[in-house]
């Protein structure tokens, strides 16, 4: 019963980093209409700068974050700028494949920039970890912590979309982008405030991930990517809930796939789920009653 | 104007035959210089250079050493960058670092008959099967079963975990060894979990496993980046058994941001201690770390000694710059062979048995206070 707990426990803070991430490939999907492949990226170098800022420069962790977000929101906009706004009006094939070279472009540029060496993230956690049932079960504070922000980030993200402007011209454009333009709503600025977001959520995501498991590479970001993407869809792609219940459920499967079937199969089993929720819920667990896309 | 271009090029040329012809004898190696493993293939590269120049320095046999290539650890790269050495003349390989690489070019170098003498790549598959294939390093299953007998020797622990890598060689290999012998000592594995990618960065399942199972030393036969993951796990759930890992832990400590904390205790099998004060050691160390501002590990202490035994062979063997591979390839093997022909070096006192697996003393040290300490 306590390891089964531990389990779960480690699967919904695992699931609550995966949800970050497909937050940022949700919302860009939403509104722009594309898949953000090199959104896994952006978090590897969120992890790089906040090691950085921390080893290198031996600034305290809040100034790491903060640096580590504002830089990756500067990233994310100038990807959009450079790399995809010449693209918007190209075949959709066309900019996919322009994200996957991204994607190698940022890793590549890590390697250059950091070398080889793997790192390893000092956690930036400060409060200790949580024992229950007499030590049996312990809960890491990384844990914690990853949980509180998933759910306060979704929270945040929810009010925003709906309260503010910015939002309400964000859900403009993701309905229809045309009429949305002829409204008088300004669609580059809101795109590019789209990636702004998604980006700094990478960054939160990055050094989240990597508190929890240290070792950094300029690879890090590939799986998680591509598995919070998984999350996304199986929440039902451009649902800013859905992403959030995907990518926890996501992380549960995966660990009490490990645990209880086979430590090989956890990410085949992932995968395994996508197939069967597309198989039956095409348009993903809640992707459909909910119909407005940010 | 074009006759004197056509005499400056005929000189180059003449001048570039003849420094070729005043160079030694060409050895290389190939490894990971980049990617996850690329501590080894780095470590290797370097160790070899200073080696080789100390060889040169000593006025006996002449090597010129190769620009070192990179496979990323990935058996197609390591063909490919064996091919691109053997159109550059080379005369003998110092490599490959990893396993499965050296697997695949030690079929072409079969083949081709070129002697390899690897610092590193320790499955037993390299060596099996091919008379012209060497190892500086223990196999898997001499590991594995070297570290059995040394948990049981010195009674570190009755109920032993093992956490392995089920998708590669290397980690297979030992595992299955260490399994087998710890069943003939009476130690009693009460866990074993696996994972399938290095780059994996989630443990809790596996060290949840050796919690619960009460492992009071877990067994590590992989590599450093994954063993890095797990043991900040295991601090995390505050897990505290020995850890105690083979020849793929070595790096552990050099790796940027680790907090050599979470090592403190963690037991290897390593024939090297860079802290150690033999002369020759200390006198490698310091240079090494001089020229490259790193402390070597294993496997660099390996690729020197393997240097050294290239150069006492051919010195042996009679081998010349102006021999074909071949031919040195076939004095070389029967020098190694030989059974008076052993090398005392800075990973021990070596011999080498027809099947290419070397014969010398297994030793392990602990982690304190960020460095190794030899038992």
């Amino acid at each position: 019963m306590v390891s089964f707990l531990s389990h779960l426990f480690n699967g919904i803070s695992l699931g609550s980093v995966y949800a970050i991430i497909a937050l940022g490939y949700s919302m860009v999907y939403g509104i722009a209409k594309m898949l953000n492949f090199a959104h896994g990226d952006v978090i590897m170098v969120g992890a790089y700068v906040c090691f950085s800022a921390l080893q290198y420069w031996h600034l305290p962790p809040i100034v790491g974050v903060l640096i580590s977000i504002v830089l990756c929101t500067v990233l994310g906009m100038l990807i959009e700028r450079l790399a995809y706004k010449p693209l918007r009006q190209s075949t959709s094939l066309a900019v996919l494949i322009t994200a996957i070279g991204v994607s190698y472009l940022l890793q590549n540029l890590a390697l250059l920039i950091w070398g080889a060496n793997n790192k390893v993230f000092t956690s930036i956690v400060p409060f200790d970890a949580l024992r229950l049932f007499g030590g049996e079960l312990v809960i890491s504070g990384e844990s914690i912590a990853t949980v509180v922000c998933g759910v306060a980030i979704m929270i945040g993200l929810n009010a925003f979309v709906r309260r503010t402007k910015m939002g309400k011209s964000m859900r403009a454009v993701s309905e229809d982008k045309n009429a949305a333009e002829l409204m008088g709503i300004n669609v580059n600025r809101t795109i590019s405030m789209t990636f702004a977001i998604g980006s700094a959520l990478a960054a939160v995501a990055g050094v989240l991930l990597c508190s929890t498991y240290p070792t950094l590479t300029p690879t890090t970001g590939s799986m998680p990517g591509i598995k919070a993407f998984t999350a996304a869809v199986f929440g039902g792609i451009g649902s800013i809930p859905g992403a959030m219940l995907g990518g926890v459920l996501l992380g549960v499967i995966e660990i009490l796939g490990k645990a209880y079937i086979s430590t090989e199969l956890g990410d085949a089993l992932v995968f395994a789920v996508l197939i069967i929720v597309l198989l039956f819920k095409p348009s993903g667990l809640l992707g459909k009653p909910v119909r407005e896309k940010v | 104007m074009k006759k004197l271009l056509a005499l400056v090029l005929a000189l180059a040329m003449t001048l570039g035959m003849a420094s070729a012809v005043a160079d030694g004898i060409k050895i290389a190696t190939i490894g990971p210089l980049t990617g996850p493993y690329a501590i080894y293939g780095q470590n290797v590269a370097n160790a070899l250079l200073i080696a080789a120049e100390e060889v040169n320095a000593l006025g006996g046999v002449q090597f010129e050493v190769l620009e070192a290539q990179d496979d990323q650890g990935d058996p197609t790269l390591a063909v490919n960058a064996y091919n691109a050495l053997m159109d550059q003349g080379l005369q003998m390989l110092a490599g490959t670092v990893t396993s499965g690489a050296c697997i695949a070019v030690g079929a072409e170098a079969f083949n081709d008959r070129v002697f390899c003498l690897t610092p590193s790549a320790s499955n037993d598959l390299v060596t099996a099967d091919k008379d012209n294939m060497f190892q500086i390093c223990f196999t898997d299953s001499n590991q594995g079963r070297a570290s059995a007998q040394y948990i049981a020797t010195y009674g570190l622990a009755t109920k032993v975990g093992v956490i392995y890598n089920n998708a590669i060689d290397y980690s297979m290999g030992i595992r299955n060894t260490f399994v087998a012998e710890a069943a003939e000592l009476g130690l009693e594995v009460v866990a074993e979990a696996t994972f399938s990618d290095d780059n994996a960065p989630d443990f809790s399942v596996q060290v949840d496993a050796m919690k619960q199972a009460g492992a009071e030393l877990v067994f590590l036969p992989i590599y450093y980046t994954p063993a890095a993951n797990i043991l900040a796990r295991a601090k995390a759930v505050e897990y505290a058994p020995i850890f105690f890992g083979v020849d793929g832990m070595d790096g552990i400590l050099t790796m940027e941001g680790f907090d050599t904390s979470l090592a403190e205790g963690v037991m290897l099998l390593t024939p090297f201690s860079a802290d150690s004060t033999e002369p020759r050691t200390a006198a490698f160390v310091a240079k090494y770390q001089e020229l490259y501002n790193d402390i070597p590990n294993q496997f660099a202490a390996d690729a020197y000694d393997a240097v050294y035994v290239l150069a006492d062979l051919c010195t042996k063997a009679g081998v010349t710059a102006e021999d074909s591979y071949d031919a040195i390839c076939e004095k070389l093997i029967a020098a190694i062979t030989a059974e008076d022909f052993h090398y005392d070096g800075i990973t021990g006192d070596m011999q080498w048995a027809t099947d290419g697996t070397v014969n010398k003393l297994p030793q392990a040290v602990t982690i304190v206070d960020g460095a190794y300490k030899l038992n």
